[in-house]
């Protein structure tokens, strides 16, 4: 009985490695341009259906698939920021907010009439299914355990990004403040259109993972942003290893959940969140 | 203002007048298909208002207002189908729960800014879906019929109930109308407005900041929440998916006054007027209409951010519901701005 | 003055439907300190704005070695030698003193100004280098803005009143290597209210007053009441 309820914790814990990737891009896009990215969940299933036309489609392998997505993600990021995110980036709170809704919208609509609506997933092979014991009746999937290792190394490899690198000065620079860095001569576009390209990065990362893990559609795209969104604001705006933190929260509460029903458990998740929110608005690790 | 200009604002406000009038008298009209879209119509009107009143005007960005709607939806069910009460009586208080539905959430999102509140407010109404989902008392997650006895309280036979529910949307868009222009229009209204125009000075304001967006927030609920009750007669059920329906009481309602006009009282009616006409019109392109409704707003965000309405306004130099915040169409600085800029030099 | 670096001919600044200067006519030699003082709302701010290309609508002339710098990005004029320190410092709080200033070097032209030589003219900025500058005090963000922009090895460097807020020990410190970027050819334009500060340093000076140059020539050769008399106007 205890075996049951450990293996569902830590499945949830492993889950939480998943959303905090998810989470990482918009960590960086809300910390940076100073935006919510209401599109960003449609990305990450936009990403996994090219994955799938990739996998199945031209039945390329799924490394190979994966590896082909990541740079298109990143100029599909930068050119995204470039040409229309840009143009509406500091008119005010709504302009930003009604654009990225806008391409949810299309995104959502354009995966339905592309790929219909049925529920989909990228065969990864026997990763899927392999599982390590680790006593006690306890198994850990290979893949998830694999997942939750590729978050921490991926927050690891941001954090190098940002405070180790000269791309990394520059991007802290105009989150700091755009303004003096155009009035001494800093190119804030593009340097803004380059942190989308990493986001872009990001989303090709999380979106392989996610897809081999677990089902999507084309309507999938507002939960994985929903619980980004609460990881990124349970761990606290600014702090990427909060934001794992925040994920795993909520990879606990969905798990625990899931042990009554399925709408149980997305409803753990809603309602662990605005607890903590409400008692500790900032988050459980804020910056500054 | 040029001759022509005067023309045209009596000629639409004319047109406005018409409108109204033909609305009133509908039920002798128009036939019963018709009668129900044009009660969809008004029913969406409303929370087009609303949501029009919230982010035009007290700069209010939320994704989440379809809770409101659920919860008039599923309180009306809750006060005339299990409880028993007068059914006309449990349309407003399907607004009152609504309203003390209100405000717990917002002292829950007000703790949120711009997109954070947006996205923090869709948050709560998923979870109020899912919680409506939990209860077997109004079906569980696959919902429940309205009951016969009082669909028939509003009215006997089918052509009369299509009439008497009609009218109650029109009383509802009308006094939704009216009520929040006179808002607009008093100290309320000049207060946001002057706020919006004075960023700067809205610190030395800012409680009556925080106190104006709070009455904004409280003014849409019952509003929405009533509307919840009246899009329960039409569909004769509450189901969460139904009843909370992001795309029928957010996204639709999003695009129509974004197309139409933020932050103008003509932007909704003349969103709501085209979203109808692309439906009916452009049926049969199924999904491309969302695509085609999401490729718009972001033409008109790109393009001319005060929607269509503030197309018009380029030819015409006053509203015809003269009650409007007109965001700047380009970032240029007030005199009194610009003085203080140079001051600093 | 054809030989001047940068060469300022008939400049107007306008915000909107506001005007901030009047066809102004500025001129600036590679090698001297030009120092510009007027009250608040003269003008100042928006003639150093315009040469960094950070005002919308302008009028006139701004010559730069040749190139009208009207007509290019921020990036591309701060590029061919441009180096701005901006009023309140405006360095980047959450930043260490030593990225802040990489940042700066990294904009420039290159050149053969670098760190040693910054740290030799601001020690303090060593013993911080790795603190953030939001936690160093107003005087020593004074510095680190200077140092950003000297950093950039520029050929004109504009001072956008650097003493503001200062103690006096602060601004006698900064002060003292202004001349010393002066001697090593570089054309510096020194915004200020403080007049006998700038008046002491310059080579030359202009008064602004209203948007318009209302008296220019030699510190040495004008009197104290005529100065005041032009920067109160009257």
């Amino acid at each position: 009985m205890a075996a049951i309820w450990i293996n569902q914790i830590v499945q949830g814990v492993l889950l939480g490695g998943l959303y905090a990737m998810f989470a990482m891009g918009l960590s960086l896009s809300i910390g940076v341009m100073q935006f919510v990215n209401i599109a960003h969940g449609d990305l990450i299933v936009l990403v996994s259906f090219l994955l799938l036309t990739l996998t199945s489609g031209l039945g390329l392998p799924p490394l190979l698939a994966a590896a082909i997505t990541l740079p298109i993600a990143f100029v599909g990021g930068f050119l995204l920021q470039r040409l229309l995110l840009q143009r509406v980036l500091g008119k005010g709170v709504l302009p930003i907010i009604l654009v990225t809704f806008g391409l949810s919208i299309i995104i959502q609509n354009g995966l339905l009439s592309a790929y219909g609506a049925d529920t989909r997933k990228v065969a990864g092979g026997a990763i899927e299914t392999a599982t390590i014991p680790i006593g006690g009746g306890v198994n850990i999937g290979v893949l998830p355990f694999i997942i939750f290792l590729s978050a921490i190394v991926l927050i690891f490899a941001l954090d190098r990004l940002l405070y180790h690198t000269r791309l990394g000065a520059r991007i802290r620079a105009v989150s700091d403040d755009v303004a003096t860095a155009n009035l001494i001569g800093l190119k804030s576009a593009r340097i803004y259109a380059v942190a989308m390209g990493v986001v872009g990065a990001t989303i090709a990362i999380s979106a392989a993972f996610m897809s081999v893990w677990t089902n999507f559609d084309p309507s999938s795209g507002p939960s994985r942003l929903l619980v980004a969104f609460e990881a990124v604001v349970l761990g606290g705006l600014g702090s990427l290893w909060g934001t794992l933190v925040g994920g795993v929260a909520l990879g606990v509460a969905q798990a625990i959940g899931a042990q009554f029903d399925a709408a149980w458990q997305i409803l753990a998740g809603h309602i662990l969140f605005l607890v903590i929110f409400v008692i500790r608005p900032q988050g459980l690790f804020p910056r500054n | 203002m040029n001759a022509s200009g005067t023309w045209l604002i009596a000629i639409g406000r004319l047109a406005l007048i018409l409108g109204a009038g033909v609305l009133a008298a509908a039920p002798f009209l128009f036939a019963p298909a018709q009668l129900q879209i044009l009660t969809q119509f008004l029913s969406l009107l409303v929370i087009a208002i609303m949501w029009n009143l919230l982010a035009g005007y007290a700069d209010i960005v939320s994704i989440g207002q379809h809770a409101f709607v659920g919860i008039g939806a599923y309180a009306f069910f809750a006060f005339a189908a299990l409880a028993g009460v007068n059914p006309y009586l449990s349309l407003l208080l399907g607004g009152v729960t609504a309203f003390v539905f209100a405000v717990p959430i917002m002292l829950v999102i007000f703790r949120l800014r711009a997109a954070y509140l947006a996205v923090g407010s869709w948050v709560v109404a998923e979870t109020l879906m899912l919680g409506a989902g939990k209860l077997s008392a109004f079906g569980g997650g696959s919902g429940v019929s309205v009951p016969i006895s009082v669909v028939k309280a509003f009215g006997a036979q089918a052509a009369a109930r299509y009439a008497t529910i009609y009218w109650l949307a029109f009383a509802l868009a009308a006094l939704a109308l009216v009520s929040t222009y006179l808002l607009m229009r008093s100290k309320v209204g000049i207060g946001l407005t002057a706020m919006r125009d004075n960023e700067e000075g809205a610190g030395s304001v800012g409680v009556n900041l925080i106190a104006l967006r709070v009455l904004c927030f409280l003014w849409t609920a019952p509003f929405l929440g009533i509307a919840g009750g009246v899009i329960t007669l039409q569909k004769l059920r509450v189901a969460p998916p139904a009843s909370f329906s992001i795309t029928d009481w957010t996204v639709y309602v999003i695009f129509i006054v974004v197309i139409g006009g933020i932050g103008s009282f003509e932007g909704p009616i003349i969103g709501a007027i085209v979203f109808f006409l692309i439906r009916e019109y452009l049926a049969e392109i199924g999904l491309w209409h969302f695509i085609l409704l999401g490729v718009l707003s972001i033409a008109v965000i790109l393009v001319e951010p005060r929607g269509l309405w503030g197309l018009a306004r380029r030819f015409v130099s006053d509203d015809l519901i003269p009650a409007s915040f007109r965001p700047p169409r380009q970032p240029v600085m007030s005199a009194r701005i610009a003085s203080e800029n140079a001051e600093a030099s | 003055m054809s030989d001047a670096l940068l060469n300022i001919e008939n400049l107007s600044v306008f915000y909107g439907e506001f005007r901030a200067l009047f066809g102004v006519d500025i001129a600036v030699k590679a090698g001297e300190i030009v120092s510009m003082i007027g009250a608040n709302g003269a003008g100042k701010s928006s003639l150093l704005k315009a040469i960094v290309g950070q005002v919308g609508r302008i009028e006139g002339r701004i010559a730069f070695d040749g190139d009208d710098l009207a007509r290019l990005s921020t990036p591309e004029i701060v590029a061919r030698g441009v180096a701005l320190v901006p009023e309140g410092r405006r360095l980047f709080p959450s930043l260490t003193v030593e990225e802040n200033l990489t940042i700066g070097q990294e904009i420039g032209r290159g050149g053969d100004l670098g760190f040693d030589e910054i740290y030799r003219y601001f020690p303090i900025l060593w013993e911080k280098r790795r603190q953030k500058t939001r936690e160093l005090s107003g005087g020593q963000q004074q510095m680190a803005a200077l140092a950003r922009a000297l950093l950039a090895n520029p050929r004109l460097l504009l001072c956008d009143e650097i003493s503001l807020g200062l103690a006096p020990v602060a601004i006698a410190a900064l002060y003292q290597v202004i001349p010393t970027i002066r001697d090593r050819g570089v054309a510096i334009l020194l915004v200020e209210q403080d007049i006998t500060r700038a008046l002491a340093v310059a080579d030359r000076f202009y008064c602004l007053l209203g948007g318009r140059v209302n008296l220019s020539g030699l510190p040495r050769e004008t009197t104290r009441e005529t100065v005041a008399h032009h920067y109160f106007g009257g």
